[in-house]
């Protein structure tokens, strides 16, 4: 026949209210071991998160060739751009060449704005959007024209909320006309991407009296054509210059797997971390449940002697830790999503509860009340009835 | 056909080397109905004795036939089952557990027998009524005086309707007057049909009972029928 397990639950809950600090001290160490798991791989993954997001807002399937060495063997031009947009996979190309200036609208100077001479299809590569205005066009390369994009940081800065088309800058002294601006994309790993001016490749070339380009961004028609893309511009650099050192294919893909296993390895130290404490909580309710079977072995002799099996009392102290922990596993959860919200609130910390964390924190306090309930229901059950009657 | 039968029944213990002879070779026997006292000076091994009738402990050797069943073979989980179907324990110290009431007290032994709640419920209702405490049901022990505690106890024992009521001393930690209402009640319980097995070491309660059995150094002497 089967016990009770009703009765037996209503049984252990009086008797963890009828001592209720002890019981609510006992639960603490549960409570905080699973609001810590909770909170600490949210944080974890919200971390994960905002460094892929930022990563993937540099652009979709992104391969960026970069020049290293100086000089002019080692340099790319406009020719090169043009042989790359042949390559298999290859979506579309983007030359470009970034120099720092300061630059002046009317008494406000900027000083050492990132100024980025590229073409037109830089902005979808990169995935930027305009706020107002147009991007560069065809025409403003042909003719070199003295026209500039301004990201969204230098457009706040000079013209605030008012409209910044038709506006005019000096870049070096040069006059320049404002044709468009560019939406808010927040900082990226390569910096802010907001503090930046765009003027035509042709035009940066004519200010800097220098024609090389020394950064290609390219992207492949697809996440599969990523590596073979990869494959023929590497074949062509390597052709080009003889020397693996003179550039650096930079694959997203790649720094995403990375990114991806260091944020991975981070979250699971954090919930390994908190999960030590959610050990330490499972060793706090053995104790004290040790405690409470010494302290009732006269009931236990009582149980024992009216008909009680090993298999009641078992049950019944096992049941009684389980419900321990799996109460402080419930207001851990309340607290640890809590908790992940607060920290985000306040904090400014990108937190993600994950409804599996919160399953796997759950099921691990259940089990710690099982584990640690073990012994100390076995050593109850193991009672001599005749001892245990007679202990005061 | 009796009821409880022990041959030849001795237990020793065992301090170190030395080995200590509780009871040597007990042989007795109750009848379904009787009321047995055994009577026995402290030290006398009558403690003993009751742990076995009571199928708390088994003997080192002998047999202890009860209702037919021998019992003294049995493992802890097999007498659990025996006590609890078979035996009304009623303690001098009454033995109730404290945070539980009067009702959820007599419950227990049903509980372990695993019956319904809703007969729990009743039948333990039925007892507690049975010794005049019906409408105390939902008193914890600490609210009731020390003979209503006892009586508490012996509902717990005739709850379960078991064959034999057990009773150690059961009115030791009792004053007089309440003593004899125990006394009245366990009676009244044997004229109903219970076997009852009072252990004492008052002469002048055993007297109450149909038959004496005395116990002396683990020696067993059937004493007089009264």
């Amino acid at each position: 026949m089967k016990i009770n397990f009703r009765q037996t639950f209503k049984m252990a809950m009086s008797s963890i209210f009828s001592n209720k600090m002890r019981s609510f001290l006992t639960m603490l160490g549960v409570i905080i071991g699973v609001s810590a798991v909770i909170i600490l791989v949210s944080i974890g993954q919200g971390t994960t998160k905002s460094v892929t997001e930022s990563i993937e807002g540099m652009g979709s399937n992104l391969l960026t060739v970069n020049i290293m060495g100086r000089g002019a063997d080692t340099s790319l031009d406009i020719d090169d751009v043009e042989m790359f947009d042949e390559f298999i996979g290859v979506g579309k190309v983007s030359g470009s060449s970034t120099m720092n200036a300061d630059i002046k609208s009317g008494t406000t100077i900027l000083e050492d704005i990132s100024i980025n001479g590229t073409d037109e299809d830089y902005l979808s590569i990169l995935n930027y959007e305009m706020s107002e205005g147009r991007f560069l066009i065809d025409t403003d390369l042909d003719n070199r024209q003295r026209v500039a994009v301004v990201g969204s940081d230098v457009k706040s800065e000079l013209f605030g909320n008012a409209s910044a088309v038709g506006e005019e800058i000096k870049i070096d002294g040069q006059t320049y006309t404002i044709v468009g601006s560019l939406a808010e994309k927040g900082s990226s790993m390569m910096g802010s991407n907001d503090e930046v001016v765009v003027i035509p490749l042709t035009t940066a070339q004519r200010l800097s009296g220098d024609t090389s380009i020394r950064t290609i961004y390219v992207q492949a028609k697809s996440a599969d054509t990523v590596d073979v893309a990869k494959a023929y511009m590497e074949n062509y650099l390597q052709r080009k210059f003889g020397d693996e050192d003179a550039y650096r294919v930079f694959d997203q893909s790649e720094v995403l797997d990375t990114v991806g296993s260091v944020t991975g390895m981070l979250t699971a130290m954090l919930g390994g971390i908190a999960g030590i404490s959610l050990l330490v909580g499972g060793i706090g309710i053995m104790n004290i449940m040790l405690v409470s079977v010494t302290e009732r072995t006269r009931e236990i002799g009582i149980r024992k002697a009216i008909g009680a099996k090993y298999s009641d009392i078992l049950v019944q102290f096992i049941i009684e830790s389980i419900v321990l922990s799996g109460m402080g596993g419930i207001i851990g959860v309340a607290l640890g999503i809590g908790g992940a919200y607060a920290i985000t609130a306040i904090f400014k910390l990108e937190t993600v509860v994950s409804m599996g964390i919160v399953i796997l924190s759950t099921m691990f306090s259940l089990g710690v009340g099982v584990v640690f309930g073990i012994y100390p229901a076995d050593k109850a059950a193991k009672l001599n009835t005749i001892d245990a009657l007679r202990y005061e | 056909m009796s009821l409880i039968r022990t041959e030849n029944i001795c237990k020793s213990y065992f301090m170190g080397q030395y080995e200590l002879k509780v009871l040597k070779n007990v042989t007795f026997e109750i009848k379904s109905g009787e009321f047995v006292s055994i009577v026995g000076p402290s030290g006398s091994g009558k403690s003993t004795l009751m742990n076995i009738i009571g199928c708390l402990d088994v003997p080192s050797s002998g047999r202890y036939l009860l209702d037919g069943i021998d019992v003294s073979g049995m493992n802890a989980s097999e007498q659990a089952d025996i006590r609890n179907k078979k035996i009304g324990f009623v303690f001098q110290s009454f033995n109730l557990l404290p945070k539980l009431t009067a009702l959820e007290n007599v419950m227990l032994p049903l509980i372990y027998r695993r019956v319904s709640e809703k007969e729990q419920r009743e039948r333990a209702l039925l007892a507690l009524e049975k010794v005049g405490l019906g409408d105390r049901s939902l008193h914890r022990p600490n609210e009731l005086s020390g003979g209503q505690q006892q009586r508490v106890a012996i509902a717990r024992a005739i709850a379960g309707d078991p064959p034999i009521i057990l009773a150690d001393e059961p009115t030791g930690n009792l004053d007089s007057k309440s003593g004899i209402e125990i006394m009245e009640i366990l009676t009244d319980l044997n004229g109903k049909g219970a076997t009852l097995v009072m252990i004492t070491h008052d002469d002048k309660l055993a007297r109450e009972s149909g038959r004496m059995v005395m116990i002396k150094d683990g020696i067993i002497g059937e004493g007089v029928s009264i």
